[in-house]
């Protein structure tokens, strides 16, 4: 029964994974622009779902405000700066400054929310386990699998089936080609980008009953994020979707046989794929 | 909010108070001194006694530093920071979640700043990093958290004084009351890094002693995230109870998760007293309830020091106080007892490792005294059990598991 669980456990964990490396991933693609603020950008998501529920005392409208909330500052964030660092060959200054960004927005929610660690439990009707005959497992795990499905399903849609995603999709291939064609691609990219920030920040409302708050949760998420990013090749969202997936499971499983070596297994798998395959499971093979 | 103190606002503090204590105008808090305390008598006149505090206001362990640092505060306001006729002045380090930073901040509070007495430290590898800084240095250091074992044994140096506890203290005595009064078959789950191990090692050594089973010991990585595994592996074994340690968010986690599987009230939990202190319960609250612990004081002990420095922090702070204020609030009372012990005179390190050794006084934790071997704390353990005291998720004492000496 621990193997059924394991594997619930795995999806739900890739689940919040894809949330997370589906933005970045896309950002990415999009724009070849590295946001290092990304996991900032969870905790928030995390931190105004904790503070709907508290003040409001409804868990779902955290699901719809923390996206808002999350999209909104990305907008800001790429409208202020990160507009003037867009283009080829400027990753240096993307990355020292989203990671600026994302030492302010650590020490911004230390000073909104304090240092504590911050948690909520399960919303009901998913705060108790169903059961079946001696097997029992609980139910907010399934409420993320469906999330994240959803998610997926309609990323898939919004990019395969729809103007705005074809854009996007052009943009991703070709910038220049695309610019030529008629693609406004710096409004395409903001769009994009505070798509990518929005589904950060839905995670972090997701996660909230299965994760706790605390600082220095940010940089973990970012590193999971990366790690996924890599794993599934960058700017595709199918390879997020599938790398998030191997690597919850790899920690599920990896947990129940060997857990002392569970962090190690999760880069071990990384090096591996990088190894085997260097521009990820369903990245383009650079020409 | 007032419950988030900076550096600079501590020293703004520390300064703020020692003028209003000398100008006599608004003293009324800071003058109701713990009884027990020889009063400071004179005016303070000479330079100030410089203590290096050394705590984290950054990175993962910033709400135990938060704690330690209003712990310090409440005691040495109550001497208007004044001890042996001198004024005290805190300065104040992050110490951040890294041992190397931790060290480097040391390093500069012992050679930069030239301290007289060193206090804090929250994590073990810090304190292991800077052992021999503090040794050679033989700066008088009060450690007001960090835990591990070795600091008392094969590390130990007469500088270092520990107001805390080891994790053998702790969680020996849990093992052999499980034994006895609980269940004799456990599962075990602890956070695998240095604290854990040494805590799990700890209670299975009295558990087992006591005739006790272990059917399964699941570690975990430390800052884990899904619990869903090793709660799985704790149904497998089918325990009658689980022990376990993890701190801080890990600890948070698997409450929560425990109680999402709908194990809470069907396995009872017997866990190391971190695992469910004022931190951990302010986030899982009814979640936590029922889990047995044991540690070295409960915030609802029933002693005439502990309500006053409970009743006082909740006035100042507006919340509990946690196991970590307590340790700090003994250890700032330490420094003020050896300093007056030595009338304020600092030069010679042996004579203050002399007085820090007869420091006896009434803690809140109870009869508080320094082993003379190994100059950690001897102290009384308590069973705790977290339960709803009139809407409060506390702890409560079950039984006093006697005292407790770590055996060096």
């Amino acid at each position: 029964m621990q193997y059924v669980s394991a594997l619930f456990n795995g999806l739900s964990y890739g689940m919040l994974l894809f949330l997370l490396g589906a933005g970045l991933s896309l950002v990415f693609g999009v724009g070849r622009f590295i946001n290092l603020a990304h996991g900032g950008l969870f905790i928030i998501g995390g931190y105004v779902g904790f503070t709907v529920l508290n003040e409001l005392g409804n868990f779902w409208l955290g699901i719809l405000i923390g996206p808002m909330v999350g999209g909104a500052l990305g907008l800001a964030a790429d409208l202020l700066v990160l507009r003037r660092l867009h283009g080829h060959g400027r990753e240096l200054d993307q990355v020292l400054v989203t990671f600026g960004l994302a030492l302010i927005i650590a020490d911004a929610t230390r000073a909104g929310w304090g240092g504590d660690i911050r948690s909520v439990g399960a919303p009901a009707p998913f705060d108790r386990p169903i059961e079946i005959g001696d097997f029992s497992y609980p139910t907010y795990p399934l409420v993320i699998i469906g999330v994240g499905l959803l998610v997926f399903g309609l990323l898939w849609l919004l990019l395969q089936r729809t103007r705005v995603g074809a854009m996007i999709r052009a943009a991703a291939g070709d910038p220049q080609m695309a610019q030529v064609l008629g693609v406004p691609t710096a409004p395409v990219l903001r769009l994009t980008f505070a798509l990518g920030v929005a589904l950060a920040a839905l995670g972090g409302v997701v996660a909230l009953p299965r994760q706790a708050l605390a600082p220095g949760r940010d940089f973990e998420m970012l590193l999971l994020a990366l790690v996924v990013v890599v794993i599934g090749g960058l700017g595709r969202i199918e390879g997020a979707f599938w790398a998030a997936l191997l690597v919850g499971l790899t920690d599920s499983y990896g947990k129940l046989f060997f857990p002392e070596f569970t962090v190690a297994m999760i880069f071990g798998l990384l090096a591996l794929v990088l190894i085997w395959r260097p521009e990820g499971l369903l990245g383009r093979r650079a020409v | 909010m007032s419950r988030r103190l900076s550096r600079r606002d501590l020293l703004k503090l520390g300064a703020g108070l020692a003028v209003a204590g000398v100008l006599g105008c608004e003293g009324e808090e800071a003058a109701t001194p713990t009884p027990g305390t020889p009063s400071a008598g004179q005016a303070p006149s000479g330079p100030p006694v410089k203590v290096g505090v050394l705590v984290p206001t950054s990175g993962v362990y910033t709400a135990l530093g938060r704690d330690m640092l209003n712990g310090y505060n409440l005691y040495f306001q109550q001497v208007n920071f004044t001890a042996g006729g001198r004024r005290i002045e805190l300065i104040t380090e992050d110490e951040t979640g890294d041992a190397n930073t931790a060290l480097t901040r040391a390093r500069k509070l012992i050679e930069a700043d030239r301290v007289e007495v060193f206090t804090g430290v929250v994590s073990t590898a810090a304190v292991y990093a800077m052992r021999d800084l503090l040794h050679q240095s033989r700066t008088l250091s009060i450690i007001t958290n960090a835990g591990g074992n070795d600091l008392t044994r094969g590390r130990k140096s007469p500088y270092i004084f520990r107001t805390s506890f080891t994790s053998w203290q702790v969680s020996f005595p849990l093992g052999k009351w499980v034994a006895d009064n609980l269940t004799k078959r456990v599962a075990i789950m602890y956070a695998d890094y240095g604290f854990g191990q040494e805590s799990q090692a700890a209670f299975r050594e009295s558990f087992t002693a006591a005739g006790g089973q272990v059917l399964d010991a699941i570690p975990f990585p430390l800052g884990n995230s899904d619990f869903s595994s090793v709660i799985d592996r704790i149904r497998a074994a089918r325990p009658d109870a689980v022990y376990g340690f993890a701190s801080g968010s890990d600890a948070v986690l698997f409450l929560r998760q425990f109680a999402q599987a709908g194990l809470r009230g069907r396995i009872p939990l017997a866990v190391t007293g971190f695992m469910v202190e004022q931190d951990v319960l302010q986030s899982v609250g009814r979640d936590a309830l029922d889990a047995y612990s044991s540690l070295h004081w409960a915030v609802t002990l029933d002693n005439p020091t502990n309500r006053r420095f409970v009743e006082e922090y909740r006035r100042r702070y507006n919340e509990f106080p946690s196991v970590f204020t307590m340790q700090a609030y003994d250890g700032a009372r330490v420094i003020v007892e050896v300093l007056n012990a030595v009338n304020g005179d600092t030069s010679d390190p042996d004579r203050l490792v002399r007085a820090a050794e007869a420091v006896r006084f009434d803690s809140p934790r109870g009869l508080f005294e320094f082993d003379p071997v190994t100059h950690n704390v001897i102290q009384n353990v308590y069973l705790r059990q977290v339960r709803d005291q009139g809407g409060q998720v506390v702890n409560v004492v079950v039984t006093d598991l006697g005292r407790v000496r770590d055996p060096g």
